[in-house]
């Protein structure tokens, strides 16, 4: 604990600003007195504020200030607690604040976070006119329902309660113990907010008749409990994840980048453009990538771009792999020289292309496949003759490549087995197939 | 070292790199790798990822972070910018270093999530209210996406600003080639950081185009940050003289260091009557069809913009003199073109070729339609 403190107000801004009878001053006040009691750091406490008459609040306290965008008060709570976890975050909002950025309230009381809300909820919009905010209580009178409100009011304690906040109370400016619950609610490890309930002398005093007595009364009426209403002990977000998922590596070890050195010649002449055209769940964009990583190994260049629905496990996976002996600027594949066509729903998808193949292009078919009308030389690959590996449609794309690379000789298969032996989870069964694509016979 | 990789891994890359320790999102198409690569790696550094519950909460977690002393990123789509926009201007206001990606999509709205495009370039730059200035830069390949990632940071944390990687689509998913050398990687500058001993002005400056010096929430001065318009000491003002002051230093501060911040790369082609001059994936074309037209004996300049906004006038003016003819290929109907447009001297013809149809713009349409060869 620190040094005891008579106020942490800020002379050079005092008096309050606000309208004479305004529950406000009363909420400051007690705030103010929470803080002194609490005898915080000024230099640890962080006050964070946003629109409307509430708004101007964070001005009048010695401690640091955040004034934001309406409804936002609790994000930048939020960013300021997980940076600073030792930090005491209070959040100052209004009835329309929580209105707007109630989405925010309720996933930070969810992520219980620890950050202190207090809810400065006069039933209305004070700074714009008097208009119904979300607290607005039924058949009240606002400058926006000249008709008595038909919308049921937002019970705010329950809403947060209800998504795991630590602690939710409701109160109101009239209540004597106002600052001890306010120390409480910043003491309380978590999410809390206190909903304190006051006057708008302004505007809902006026149009309503609206007084202590009347507040009470519609409190009743609604059903609306007061005092401390979720008490719990749920870990803080802060802590709970610096616990579980941070730790202090070095950059550089925790991200190492996978060198590719080349180490094998290729004899490829000019750029060739590839497309491999598969099924979901068969490892079409992987084998893609692992040819490419051959490639690189060979001293070439290489591109890869996938295409897939956005329904991930199901439909066509196309892999577009440009090579090329020198730099690769444009990566787009208009017009592919091999096609690989290896499951009925990638076929489908490269009708277009390979009826623009060319006679001296080629169409790599998988021979279960039906008969295709192109001009390009066509080998049908009979996967069923290599036997176990041939029925493993996750190994198929690996096995049309290493029968294209063994015939083409584009670039050695030495270089894509390194590749493969690049992820030595997997290298076993990839290598094993690789060389059982020696066994697949072609039409 | 050549390695195989795609923009979106070379971005989370950049940020660790960079020293980033912290970062927020919200998933969408096609920024989601920068979110997941991140997600599984900066927290072993000691930084902290949080997924927001939408986007403009990812800004608020940002935005809190980076004034607690946080070097912060974030990355989206156009319609995540769309929701960016009212803390987009908070950052400008409270001079917020901060570094966000926009890997483009088609739009407008939804658009087409896994279609690439290069439409929210005028966005970017004037994508919240008051018209202040922000960074843009645009990476035209892989190792750029890292690089200029490490850069964003660097401009972010000397002009206090959002500054912007403007990258697509195909640059974010594409796996090219890449020769990242993280040896060789240059510092970002710390943020210029107030003196404990002496009194904190939270915009104090001598001169508009100064950067203020920062001090952090829980640090040894007390901050008052604030979204309305404030006097030097952050309290809400509405002087005519203060209220001048804070909206033209925020102009200066960026404007009247255009040239610093410039980056561009000319190939110039002496004698060359055509230029082609471009940005971000389209300039991957523009490399490849001026490459073309100069191995068919023709002359072409290539201009390459890193730094989008602010305009780098000075620098293409300059690069721009004695052509006759600019060729500007944007996936967009001519965002950026209206920028050269307006630098263009009146015997210079500015010609755009535009794609909308999630097509990449070909060598050879450049080649054609700009009349090339």
């Amino acid at each position: 604990m620190n040094t005891k403190r008579e106020t942490y107000l800020n002379p050079d801004t005092l008096p309050f600003p606000f309208c004479p009878g305004c529950g406000h001053h009363t909420i400051l006040e007690k705030l103010n007195q929470a803080l002194v009691d609490l005898a915080l750091d000024p230099k640890e406490v962080v006050i964070v504020s946003d629109i409307g008459c509430a708004g101007l609040s964070d001005r009048y306290f010695d401690t640091h200030a955040f004034h934001g965008l309406h409804g936002r008060s609790v994000t930048y709570a939020t960013g300021i607690k997980m940076a600073r976890p030792e930090l005491t975050v209070i959040v100052l909002i209004g009835d329309g604040g929580f209105g707007i950025g109630g989405h925010h309230m309720l996933n930070a009381a969810r992520r219980n976070i620890g950050v202190n809300v207090f809810v400065f909820n006069n039933l209305n919009y004070g700074m714009t006119g008097g208009e119904h905010s979300v607290t607005t209580p039924l058949e009240a009178r606002t400058s926006t329902t000249p008709y008595g409100q038909l919308e049921q009011p937002l019970d705010i304690p329950a809403s947060v309660g209800v998504n795991g906040a630590n602690f939710a109370a409701r109160t109101t400016t009239f209540d004597p113990d106002l600052a001890d619950l306010m120390t409480q609610a910043i003491q309380h490890e978590g999410f809390s907010l206190v909903d304190i309930w006051e006057l708008c002398t302004a505007y809902f005093v006026i149009q309503n008749r609206f007084s202590k007595a009347r507040m009470q009364e519609t409190l009743e009426k609604l059903d609306f409990e007061t005092g401390v209403l979720h008490d719990r002990q749920r870990p803080e977000f802060s802590r709970a994840y610096r616990e579980k998922a941070v730790s202090e590596g070095k950059r550089e070890n925790v991200v190492g980048l996978t060198s590719l050195d080349p180490s094998f010649e290729s004899s490829l002449p000019r750029q060739k453009s590839l497309i491999i055209a598969g099924a979901a769940g068969a490892k079409i964009s992987t084998a893609g990538t692992l040819f490419s990583q051959g490639a690189i190994f060979s001293g070439l260049q290489a591109t890869q771009r996938n295409d897939y629905p956005v329904t991930v496990k199901t439909g066509h996976s196309i892999a577009e792999v440009i090579l090329s002996p020198e730099e690769i600027y444009y990566t787009g594949v208009e017009t592919p020289e091999v096609v690989f066509a290896l499951f009925p729903e990638g076929l489908a998808k490269v009708q277009k292309q390979i009826k623009a193949l060319n006679p001296e292009d080629l169409l790599i078919l998988n021979a279960d496949l039906p008969e295709v009308e192109t001009a390009a030389q066509t080998w049908r690959l009979d996967f069923r003759s290599a036997k176990r590996w041939g029925r493993k449609k996750e190994y198929r794309a690996i096995m049309a490549l290493g029968v294209y690379l063994r015939a083409s000789k584009i670039y050695p298969i030495e270089a894509f087995q390194a590749a493969i032996e690049l992820s030595p989870r997997y290298a076993e069964d990839n290598l094993a197939a690789l060389e059982a694509s020696k066994d697949v016979e072609m039409g | 070292m050549p390695q195989f990789m795609d923009g979106n891994r070379a971005i989370a890359l950049g940020a660790i790199d960079a020293g980033c320790d912290f970062y927020a999102g919200y998933p969408i198409t096609p920024a989601t790798g920068i979110l997941l690569h991140l997600a599984g790696h900066l927290p072993k550094t000691g930084g902290l990822v949080l997924q927001g519950e939408d986007e403009i909460a990812s800004m608020g977690f940002c935005i809190g972070a980076a004034m607690s002393g946080r070097r912060v990123m974030t990355a989206t789509s156009g319609p995540g910018i769309s929701l960016y926009s009212e803390n987009i201007g908070l950052a400008i206001m409270g001079e917020v270093p901060l570094v966000i990606v926009d890997v483009q999509r088609m739009g407008p709205a939804t658009g087409a999530a896994t279609t690439g495009a290069q439409g929210d370039i005028q966005f970017l730059r004037w994508g919240t209210s008051g018209g202040y200035p922000v960074i843009v830069l645009a990476p035209t390949t892989v190792e750029e996406c890292y690089t200029l990632t490490i850069k964003a940071f660097d401009l972010a944390e000397r002009f206090r600003v959002p500054v912007f990687l403007a990258t697509d689509k195909e640059t974010a998913l594409t796996k090219t080639t890449t020769h990242i050398e993280r040896e060789h990687t240059p510092r970002v500058r710390d943020r210029k950081t107030a003196e404990t001993e002496s009194e904190f002005v939270p915009l104090g400056i001598e001169e508009l185009d100064e950067v203020p010096a920062m001090t952090p929430f829980g640090g040894p001065h007390k901050l008052r940050f604030t979204t309305s318009s404030h006097d030097e000491h952050g309290y809400l003002t509405k002087d005519p003289q203060a209220l001048d002051r804070l909206n033209r230093h925020l102009a200066a501060k960026i404007e009247a260091h255009t040239d610093e911040i410039a980056m561009l790369d000319v190939d110039a082609d002496q004698g060359s009557e055509t230029a082609v001059l471009s940005y971000g994936i389209s300039a991957r074309s523009a490399k490849a069809a001026v490459g073309k037209a100069r191995r068919s004996g023709k002359k072409a300049t290539l201009i390459t913009v890193y730094s989008l906004w602010p305009v780098p006038e000075d620098a293409i003016r300059e690069a721009l003199k004695g052509v006759k003819r600019i060729i500007v290929p944007e996936l967009n109907l001519g965002q950026y073109t209206r920028e050269i447009q307006r630098l263009a001297t009146n015997d210079q013809e500015v010609i755009g070729i535009y794609r909308v149809d999630g097509k990449l713009i070909t060598p050879e349409e450049i080649i054609e339609q700009g009349g090339v060869l």
